[in-house]
């Protein structure tokens, strides 16, 4: 039997790199409300303080934390939004 | 013969025509480029007065000019609404009727404001996003005898991300100003963690409103408007009751770039690359101001300093070159005033590189702004700073 690591697809990225006004997470904010409900998202963030804030924000509006993962200069945080 | 046709007579366009005539006199006197301008209304709004005319007294009749006289005279002007791009036929319809071919196009198609989108908007909320809604603001003010001032966003992107915490900033110095602070609360409902976006003024601010007495509450997004209670609620799901509400209206792009394929539905914005400014991987497209889906701020200073990168990218398709990749990349660069409130502000300037780091807030930068609001008309349009 093996494991199989299932990535759910992204329904949109949003690249956030570099943007410090108004910055990924509003950037992120603005693209769960224009997005349907179980859509997926991933936000590219080059701001240290995302990968606190953005997993605060989603927990604080009941959205899915589905990965974080720090890549070449970058974050990417992947979120669902579940309502 | 090159048709160089700019859709919006506002920062972005007006400038990107002054520019292009700059860098094509001779082909425009060989008649072998034409350069044209649509707007909607003729007139030319400077929309950082708005404010101003609900918080310093502007008048509304300062703030619009003809465009006509800000364009170079080598600049066709066409006033008129925007019907549908026809990327086949290369031709933009007009809703009069009239039709405009292009070899490039530029979009400097603004945001446009949905206060609507938000129920009992009209009735509950004011705002500053268009001279008639910041003198409705202005007037309630001046009827304001104490309570409690909530100012709050409704949506985003929208229109100047420092405005809302200037408006707040300003309303606290009034209302001390007017002997009514002891009888009122000002409350800022920020949609991040902190008061601000940028971490820097996030921490220049937070003791500003401490200082101020102003009740910062974090990851507040407006969403609803409860008419018979005087109650926002957020996205975040929590409530926050008003005697004057002000909020930040939901903003959107064009409708006509929807229809015409070239935005994605809801929110319109154009799919814009963030160093060429090429719309969608065209080559012969160009977006700029608020009107891009860039992750910056949508104000004039993003169009200011993307209009000489669209025209380099013009010129050198015109002329057949290479784009001169330091005129020609778009390096993420906004600079712009911000306001603390009695008499003093600081400034803001970044890129995709640089954070910005404010200089302690001061006068010299809110009699900057002063200066830079007076000034704009002979400035900016016509690129000479």
């Amino acid at each position: 039997m093996t494991d199989t690591i299932t990535t759910p697809a992204i329904t949109r990225t949003i690249d956030a790199r570099g943007s410090f006004c108004p910055g990924p997470l509003m950037e992120l904010i603005r693209g769960i409300r224009e997005a349907a409900v179980g859509d997926i998202l991933s936000v590219y963030s080059s701001d240290k303080g995302s990968k606190t804030d953005i997993p605060k924000w989603i927990e604080k509006a009941g959205h899915r934390l589905v990965s974080l993962e720090t890549r070449d200069g970058y974050d990417e945080i992947i979120v669902e939004k579940t309502h | 013969m090159q048709r160089i046709l700019i859709l919006g007579g506002g920062v972005g366009g007006t400038l990107t025509a002054n520019l292009l005539v700059r860098k094509l006199r001779r082909q425009l006197k060989a008649g072998e480029v034409a350069i044209t301008v649509v707007d909607q209304t003729g007139q030319h709004t400077y929309q950082p007065g708005f404010m101003y005319i609900a918080m310093g007294g502007e008048r509304a009749d300062k703030l619009q000019r003809p465009e006509r006289g800000l364009l170079d005279s080598r600049v066709n002007l066409v006033v008129g609404q925007v019907e549908k791009v026809d990327e086949p036929t290369r031709i933009v319809h007009l809703k009069d009727g009239e039709r405009l071919g292009y070899d490039y196009l530029v979009l400097a198609t603004g945001s446009r404001i949905l206060p609507e989108a938000i129920e009992h908007f009209d009735t509950e909320a004011q705002h500053f996003y268009t001279a008639e809604a910041a003198l409705k603001l202005r007037k309630a003010l001046d009827g304001f005898k104490g309570g409690r001032i909530v100012v709050a966003i409704a949506g985003m992107p929208y229109k100047c991300p420092p405005a809302p915490l200037e408006v707040s900033f300003l309303i606290e110095a009034e209302l001390r100003q007017r002997g009514l602070r002891q009888a009122s609360e000002v409350h800022f409902c920020s949609p991040i963690g902190r008061a601000f976006t940028i971490e820097s003024v996030s921490e220049m601010a937070t003791p500003i409103f401490e200082q101020k007495g102003i009740e910062l509450h974090t990851f507040f997004n407006v969403e609803t408007v409860d008419a018979e209670r005087h109650v926002i609620g957020s996205l975040e799901g929590e409530e926050l009751p008003y005697d004057l509400l002000i909020l930040v209206p939901p903003h959107k792009g064009q409708q006509f770039l929807i229809d015409s394929g070239l935005a994605p539905a809801p929110g319109g914005w154009l799919p814009t690359d963030r160093a060429t400014l090429q719309v969608g991987g065209r080559p012969n497209m160009f977006a700029l101001g608020d009107a891009t889906d860039l992750p910056l701020s949508k104000a004039g200073s993003t169009a200011h300093f993307e209009a000489p990168v669209v025209t380099e990218r013009i010129v050198a398709a015109i002329e057949g070159r290479e784009p001169d990749h330091k005129h020609g990349d778009y390096l993420g660069k906004v600079m712009c005033f911000f306001e603390i409130g009695d008499g003093k502000g600081t400034l803001l300037q970044f890129d995709y590189e640089h954070p910005p780091r404010p200089p302690k807030p001061n006068q010299v930068w809110h009699l900057g702004k002063i200066v830079f609001n007076k000034t704009y008309w002979h400035t900016v349009p016509k690129g000479r700073v």
